[in-house]
């Protein structure tokens, strides 16, 4: 039996911490939570508080979630994109972060690696505009499939909601392959040698061992990708054309276009809401899996 | 069961020769305790044999069929690593369990099995725990258990006791041991600790610079070291070295050392007295007897240990080495003129 900590242990080892976290907790006071508690102001007024404009506090921006099912239905519709594109991302970025941990070595790792994340270092804009060159009819693919294809045809993906997926893929695959790479690199070869050596077969060891035990390398890939993307507006707008209207995109309109703030941050908060919700119901099941 | 065979393996890492021409047998049954020192090709040559790594020249064969072509997963072999290995996402049950449920062992018979390993080992009632809440001991047992449940024709242990502090290892080389001998399977244990591999196994092969240096029953190495590493490398010995001449060597400074076998005439050879063979005398002691060597020399250290002392002696600037039984004499004093005898028996000719 381990003794119980004496009383007052865990204060004693927070205040010699406390000079060294206060400036993040300062940092985090100004950055997100006065902006978003500005947000929640804003989502109970009838109107944008400016000198000409008379406001009052309402219920109403959320009411009118409820009111019409387009909302409801939009949302829908950014949540299985975010889970689309989480699985794509899963299904592309494990094998990949399985090669670079434990396939390659030395200076093949380094340079594939260096490939992986170099989506992080370029513009967001520069890399969904270089997709629209690529996916649209007479573009690039197109023209390389019609110069080695004997008959003639025509890929034009630009503005559909395949366009979407492939952009937000491309932007988000990063995080779930440092995630898994992360996890997966921590894993002693020797475990799984000593599964082989048992009588596991290359699939059997990855089903019993390697993926429970990246398990969360992927549930935290998971997350950092599904939460941004079921709020995206950037690549859907751009590649998504007249198909790429999705929650984020209502938002986003909201704020730049139709200049209704209080409407917009009304729903980015049930966003939120929902979202959380989500991820409440998802862990017990992730939690298990681990 | 079965017998192993390692025949004319060669293994190169780069221009590196991590095992070169190396040919063992491993009796069906047996205890082999593979000894050398560290980077001689040890768990170079485990792992070939398990079926990780694969030879560049040579076969291996695993009860007389030769397993080039055989994943590890299809060799039946049991291996417990150095760092144990053991799943740290299943309990100790179902470490233990998983080489018998990844072959679809029925549900009832797989628990069955699985409690007769853990009675084995000794670790009932630990059936739940993570491999993170076992001391270092059980931790070893269980991966032990995991190793023998699938009932493997070889068994492989790389360094097993290496993480373990002493009493807890003589405990537990006498528990393996014990396994080995109920389960009756061939097992090749890798370890560097030379007591270890005398007091546990029926046959030793010393492994040097990836080559066989010397292989045989403990008792036969230790008593006929084929060479000087071999010799200093099991056990002790004092090393003398001279020209040949019949069965005598002509040391250096005049001395004659008789030794029990003659060595190829002419040449530069040596040989190993072990110190437990050496007895002190007071230099104004009773003449030797005709079989025996004698040498002068000067006590430079006494060490107690108890059931016995050893001294260090010097001759002719060398330093030597005797042990002597605690045997109620009175011991001799550091810095005393001595004379060393020993039997021609005990003088091995090294080549
Ligand atoms: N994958 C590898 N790549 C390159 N060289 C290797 C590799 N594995 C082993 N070697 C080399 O082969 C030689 C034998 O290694 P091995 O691991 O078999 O030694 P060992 O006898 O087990 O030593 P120890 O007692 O330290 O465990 C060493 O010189 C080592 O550096
Ligand atoms: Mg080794």
């Amino acid at each position: 039996m381990t003794a119980a900590p004496p009383p007052g242990a865990q204060h004693s080892q927070l205040r010699p911490a406390l000079p060294l976290l206060l400036p993040a907790y300062l940092w985090l006071t100004l950055a997100i939570f006065l902006p978003l508690s500005a947000m929640v102001f804003f989502s109970f007024m009838t109107d944008l508080p400016l000198a000409d404009r008379s406001w009052a506090m309402t219920l109403g921006n959320y009411a009118a979630f409820f009111e019409t099912d387009l909302y409801g239905r939009l949302l829908l519709r950014s949540l299985r994109l975010g889970l689309e594109v989480t699985l794509y991302c899963v299904l592309i970025g494990f094998p990949c972060a399985y090669v670079l941990a434990k396939v390659l070595k030395g200076r093949s790792r380094e340079a594939i690696f260096l490939l992986v994340i170099l989506p992080f270092w370029s513009n967001g804009l520069v890399r969904i505009f270089s997709w629209a060159i690529f996916l649209r009819g007479g573009g690039v693919i197109d023209s390389a499939l019609n110069a080695v294809l004997p008959f003639e045809v025509s890929v034009d993906l630009m503005y559909s909601y395949p366009a979407v997926i492939i952009g937000l893929v491309h932007s988000y695959l990063p995080y779930m392959v440092l995630t898994c790479y992360l996890t997966l690199q921590a894993i002693d070869d020797s475990l799984i040698e000593a599964a082989r050596s048992l009588g596991a077969s290359r699939l059997t060891v990855l089903r019993r061992l390697i993926v429970p035990l990246a398990m969360p390398g992927l549930i935290a890939g998971a997350v950092l990708i599904f939460v941004p993307v079921v709020g995206s507006f950037m690549e859907p707008r751009i590649l998504g054309g007249r198909s790429g209207t999705f929650y984020g995109t209502v938002i986003e309109d909201q704020f730049v276009a139709v200049f209704n703030w209080p409407l917009g941050a009304a729903l980015s908060f049930i966003l939120l809401a929902v979202v959380l919700a989500v991820l409440a119901l998802a862990a017990p099941v992730l939690r298990r899996q681990t | 069961m079965a017998e192993v065979t390692v025949h004319g393996v060669s293994r190169f890492f780069g221009s590196h020769a991590a095992l070169q021409d190396v040919s063992i047998d491993f009796p069906d049954g047996g205890f082999y305790g593979l000894l050398g020192p560290s980077g001689s090709g040890k768990t170079t040559l485990l792992r070939m044999i398990a079926g990780f790594d694969f030879p560049d020249a040579g076969a291996i064969a695993i009860g007389g069929e030769d397993v080039a072509a055989l994943p590890v997963q299809r060799r039946r072999i049991g291996m417990v690593f150095q760092n144990y290995a053991l799943f740290p996402n299943m309990s100790v049950f179902d470490n233990i369990a998983f080489g018998l449920s990844v072959r679809g062992v029925a549900r009832k018979e797989t628990r069955d099995r699985v409690e007769k390993a853990v009675d084995l080992v000794q670790l009932s009632g630990l059936g739940a725990r993570r491999p993170h809440q076992l001391s270092g001991g059980q931790r070893q047992r269980v991966a032990l258990a995991r190793a023998i449940v699938t009932r493997p024709q070889v068994l492989l242990l790389d360094e097993p006791l290496s993480a373990l502090d002493k009493s807890l290892r003589v405990g537990m080389q006498i528990e393996l041991k014990r396994i080995q001998r109920e389960v009756g399977i061939t097992t090749i244990f890798v370890t560097h600790d030379q007591e270890e591999a005398l007091t546990m196994s029926d046959r030793i092969g010393i492994l040097r610079d990836g080559r066989l240096e010397q292989e045989g029953p403990p008792a036969e190495i230790y008593d006929n070291p084929a060479s000087e590493f071999a010799a200093t490398f099991l056990g002790d010995a004092n090393i003398f070295r001279g020209t040949v001449d019949g069965n005598t060597i002509h040391l250096a400074d005049g001395t004659c050392l008789h030794c029990r076998e003659a060595l190829p005439p002419g040449t530069r050879a040596a040989c190993a007295v072990r110190p437990e063979r050496i007895m002190i005398r007071s230099t104004a002691g009773p003449v030797e007897a005709a079989a025996m060597n004698s040498l002068p020399a000067r006590i430079t250290k006494r060490i107690f240990a108890g059931n016995s002392i050893t001294y260090l002696l010097n001759w002719q600037g060398e330093t030597l080495k005797a042990f002597a039984q605690n045997t109620g004499t009175t011991p001799f004093d550091e810095g005393a003129a001595v004379t060393l005898h020993w039997a021609v028996e005990s003088t091995i000719p090294l080549s």
